[in-house]
């Protein structure tokens, strides 16, 4: 039999003023099971709390409700005051009879009835309340961070600054991501190079990090504080412990004409290549697809030339697992392309800007390798199909942003910047060339973001057009952009010889397919999605695993870096302790009853439910159950009220309890 | 002084299912900018509305209850991520079932309040109020589990033809 403990808060007069609180105790002193009831001025104050503990003491209380202020307020102080008397801390609940009752109530006799019905369901809710054991998880204090790109690099490099060992995860042969194409870099013109490389030396020389490029993750299992990495290791075919980077091999090479992915196709590099000279790890890797090597069986040179002897035509994709027990994603973002239509997308293509048909129209990170001093030109800006200086350039924004129509509602945020840093960089090095912006809005909010804006205009003598253009095609060696100028009202007609298309910033290919893996959400756009908006916005809601960077929603540098730092902020928080405790509020599979539907599995948004086998003492597989794993549940109950045959229960909210208030009313 | 309140003959039970993060926390604030509402609505926290079992619904009626409000986050604010999807997949089932049943859809009322709408509460919980008020007492329910125990009478050929067939 229960001894209930009820104890009615005045909250000085708050709840005294328009409730009776000494009714309120004398009746719900006389329910079945309440073997004490009493009133007091301050339940929370020293004083309340002291006799609180002592009445449990002395009248061997089992369960207790204290009836006070919302438990958002003091749910926890009650809840320690009974802990520290003895009693788990989840046989104490509180009734709202503040915030839900004196506080939005006049009338005395109705508010003092409201509360006598208050306190008594919560009486009848704590009968069914029974011990939670507090859950603990170990912690596995390594993380793993996945693409490295600026953001992944920053929180790479704060994590194991910390003193905690790192795994960082490229798929591609050298970190360093889009901010290793740029030339130089808003809102200061700083070289992004500069700026770049040395962080990458950082990441390669630190003893706390252990870098796998030209390598992806393969299986994710696990939980917070508890996960196991499978990651695969791509054959490099050149051996990274013998080779010294001499790059030898990549002279020898005779296959030269490979179009260059980092320089945006317009350089050339042989069959065995570094994306860039500054690449980290300086380890090439052979284009299996290219190599003559591969497809033929002959030449074979660059095995010959190599000194240290690291080419190994025999290498295989190797298999990793990593334990660590937390995960940073920092995959980036792509560019749209306007002439191929990823498959199985809804968005819908542009065509009529000529991107992929008329080769003086680029996009803006074509841009950029033409503006680097170590692109493909040298820093000069040359048309891609004569070589020639363009004279009149055209730049047009928002090409697949703010779209609906297309598919793309959002706006990809740097574009405005980097077109209006375009124009800077244009009219440095083109000193007698014009340039036009075809532009939606101007958005620039940002430290000194508005004032570059401006300074393109004022001082660089960008002309900006604000509208959409309608058309435009080749004509001889010009392209012919039509577009309207709705400031004014007129229509325009530009020969340009160069266009350059701000196209929209879109998630990594293969993000949802990551995000799978991972067990975290994604947007419609495949953008991962923060735990909160606002509160939460680089966590996922899957516990352990946070957000960095663009594959979050378009970002710029400053914006990817701060976030890089707070996701290594938010592990290193986690790794602060040795075992994790989490509120026992998690959901119990009843094995008897459970049928093996997993309809618990489907609905259940942080991939907490597995399949478990049970077996007879033979071994014979008798049936498979599903299981929630304490670390992963969220603890919503959403696979309870799901259940068919009502065998999964949220602990805390068991339907026993909500019955019991529902039968007391 | 303040204004008499009027005297009704009838005073609804009004039980309202809700989730920790959105809705208890905007009645909570309700609280603390001292709006006034009718003190008919008793409120029973979920941590979600993902968790509310339409069983319970029906319990809540079969209890007497005379309305019933089901309130969580927004669309898309659930913290849980999708519990209030889910919830609101279920729910337009159930209405259905009720409705079936013959239970006026009047006395069943889904909202979303955020933790920010303290006044959306209020005018959520008043009109409903009101509304149940003006319909009288819930009676359906009660005579429908009458009816169910005493299992009504096979008396078209079709419920003669399946009960044969049992
Ligand atoms: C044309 C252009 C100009 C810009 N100019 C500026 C500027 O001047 N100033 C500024 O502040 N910002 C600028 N930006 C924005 C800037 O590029 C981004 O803010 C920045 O690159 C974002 O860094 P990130 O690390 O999030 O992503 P990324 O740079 O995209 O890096 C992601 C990394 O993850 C890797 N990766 C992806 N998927 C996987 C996977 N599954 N497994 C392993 N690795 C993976 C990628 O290979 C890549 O290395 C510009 C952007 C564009 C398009
Ligand atoms: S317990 Fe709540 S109601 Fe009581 S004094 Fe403290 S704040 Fe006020
Ligand atoms: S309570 Fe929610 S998070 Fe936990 S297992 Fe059930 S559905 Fe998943
Ligand atoms: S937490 Fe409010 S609806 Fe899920």
């Amino acid at each position: 039999m229960s001894r209930i403990g009820v104890f009615i808060c005045h909250c000085g007069e708050n709840i005294s003023r328009t409730v009776d609180v000494e009714r309120v105790a004398a009746q719900v002193g006389k329910l079945p099971g309440v073997a004490f009831s009493t009133d007091y001025k301050y339940m929370c104050s020293d004083p309340g709390q002291n006799l609180l503990k002592k009445a449990i003491q002395e009248q061997k209380l089992s369960h207790i409700v204290v009836a006070a202020c919302s438990p958002r307020m003091h749910e926890r102080t009650f809840r320690k005051a009974v802990e520290a008397a003895g009693l788990n801390p989840f046989l104490c609940e509180m009734a709202n009879i503040r915030e839900h009752c004196s506080w939005v109530h006049e009338d005395k006799e109705e508010a003092t009835a409201k509360a006598i019905e208050i306190v008594g369901m919560m009486v009848e809710r704590v009968k069914k309340n029974r011990v939670l054991p507090t859950i603990t998880v170990p912690v596995t204090k390594r993380s793993l961070v996945i693409g490295g790109g600026i953001a992944g690099i920053q929180a790479a490099l704060d994590i194991a600054d910390c003193g905690h060992e790192v795994i960082l995860v490229e798929r591609e042969p050298s970190i360093g991501g889009h901010m290793a194409q740029l030339s130089e870099t808003f809102p200061t013109l700083d070289c992004s190079q500069c700026i770049m490389t040395p962080k990458m030396v950082d990441v390669a020389n630190h003893p706390k990090i252990t870098l796998y490029t030209w390598s992806e993750v393969e299986l994710v299992e696990g939980y917070i504080g508890n996960f196991q990495v499978t990651i695969r290791r791509k054959a490099r075919s050149v051996d990274e412990d013998k080779c010294t980077g001499c790059g030898v091999c990549m002279e020898k090479c005779p296959i030269k004409k490979i179009p260059n992915k980092f320089d945006c196709n317009l350089g050339m590099r042989p069959a065995i290549y570094v994306p860039f000279p500054q690449a980290v790890p300086n380890t090439p890797v052979i284009d299996r697809a290219n190599c003559t090597k591969f497809k033929t069986g002959k030449c074979g040179l660059c095995q010959k030339v190599c000194g240290p002897g690291a080419i190994d035509y025999e290498q295989e994709d190797t298999l990793v697992v990593e334990p660590v027990g937390a995960i940073v994603v920092a995959t980036g973002f792509d560019l749209y392309t306007i002439d191929e239509k990823p498959k199985g997308s809804a968005i819908k293509g542009y065509g009529e800007f000529g991107h992929g048909k008329i080769p003086d129209v680029i996009d803006g990170m074509t841009f950029e390798r033409l503006a680097s001093a170590s692109g493909p030109t040298g820093g000069k800006i040359l048309r891609p199909s004569d070589g020639k200086e363009p004279k009149q350039i055209v730049f047009i924004q928002c090409i697949g942003s703010r779209a609906r129509e297309k598919g793309i509602s959002y706006c990809s945020k740097v574009c405005c910047m980097y077109t209006a840093k375009h124009t800077m960089l244009y009219h440095h090095k083109v000193h007698d060339g014009q340039a036009y912006v075809f532009f939606m809005d101007a958005r620039t909010p940002g430290k000194n973001y508005d004032e570059f804006w401006r300074r393109s205009i004022e001082e660089e003598e960008a002309v900006y057009i604000r509208g959409m253009v309608s058309r435009l095609y080749q004509k001889g060696d010009k392209i012919v952009v039509m577009g309207s100028d709705i400031a004014v009202g007129v229509q325009v007609e530009i020969e340009a010889d160069m266009v350059v298309l701000a196209t929209a910033v879109q998630p990594q290919k293969g993000a949802d397919s990551l995000a799978q893996k991972l067990g975290i959400s994604y947007d419609k756009y495949n953008f991962y999605s923060e735990a909160h908006a606002k509160l939460r916005p680089v966590e996922c809601a899957t516990a352990g695993i946070y957000l960095a960077g663009a594959c979050q929603g378009p970002k710029d540098i400053p914006d990817a870096v701060s976030q890089a730092s707070a996701a290594a902020a938010k592990v290193m928080t986690l790794f602060a302790k040795d075992k994790l405790e989490r509120e026992p509020i998690v959901a119990r599979v009843k094995e008897g009853g459970c049928v093996g539907c997993f309809a618990c599995k489907k609905v259940c948004a942080y991939g907490a439910v597995e399949e478990k086998e049970i077996r007879d003492r033979q071994g014979n597989l008798i049936k498979v159950v599903a299981y929630v794993n304490p670390g992963v549940c969220g603890g919503c109950g959403t696979c309870q009220a799901t259940c068919p045959s009502k065998s999964v229960e949220l602990d805390g909210y068991t339907d026993e309890q909500i019955v019991a208030m529902i039968e007391a009313l | 002084m303040h204004p008499e309140k009027p005297k009704h003959d009838f005073e609804p039970k009004i039980i309202a299912f809700v989730c920790t993060w959105c809705t208890y926390a905007g009645a909570d604030l309700a609280g603390t900018s001292r709006m006034q509402y009718p003190p008919n609505v008793r409120v029973l926290k979920f941590p979600c509305t993902g968790r509310i079992d339409p069983v319970f619904i029906l319990k809540a009626f079969q209890q007497g209850a005379d309305g019933v409000l089901v309130s969580g986050c927004h669309p898309g604010d659930c913290h849980y991520i999708a519990g209030n999807f889910h919830a609101r997949r279920r729910f337009a089932a159930f209405r259905k079932l009720l409705e079936f049943v013959g239970v006026d859809l009047n006395r069943l009322q889904f909202s979303w309040v955020s933790a920010a709408e303290g006044g959306k509460w209020v005018e959520v919980v008043t009109e409903l109020t009101e509304k149940v008020r003006s319909m009288g007492p819930m009676v359906e329910f009660k005579e429908l589990a009458l009816e169910e125990q005493w299992s009504g009478a096979i008396d078209t050929p079709e419920l003669k033809e399946a009960y044969e067939q049992i």
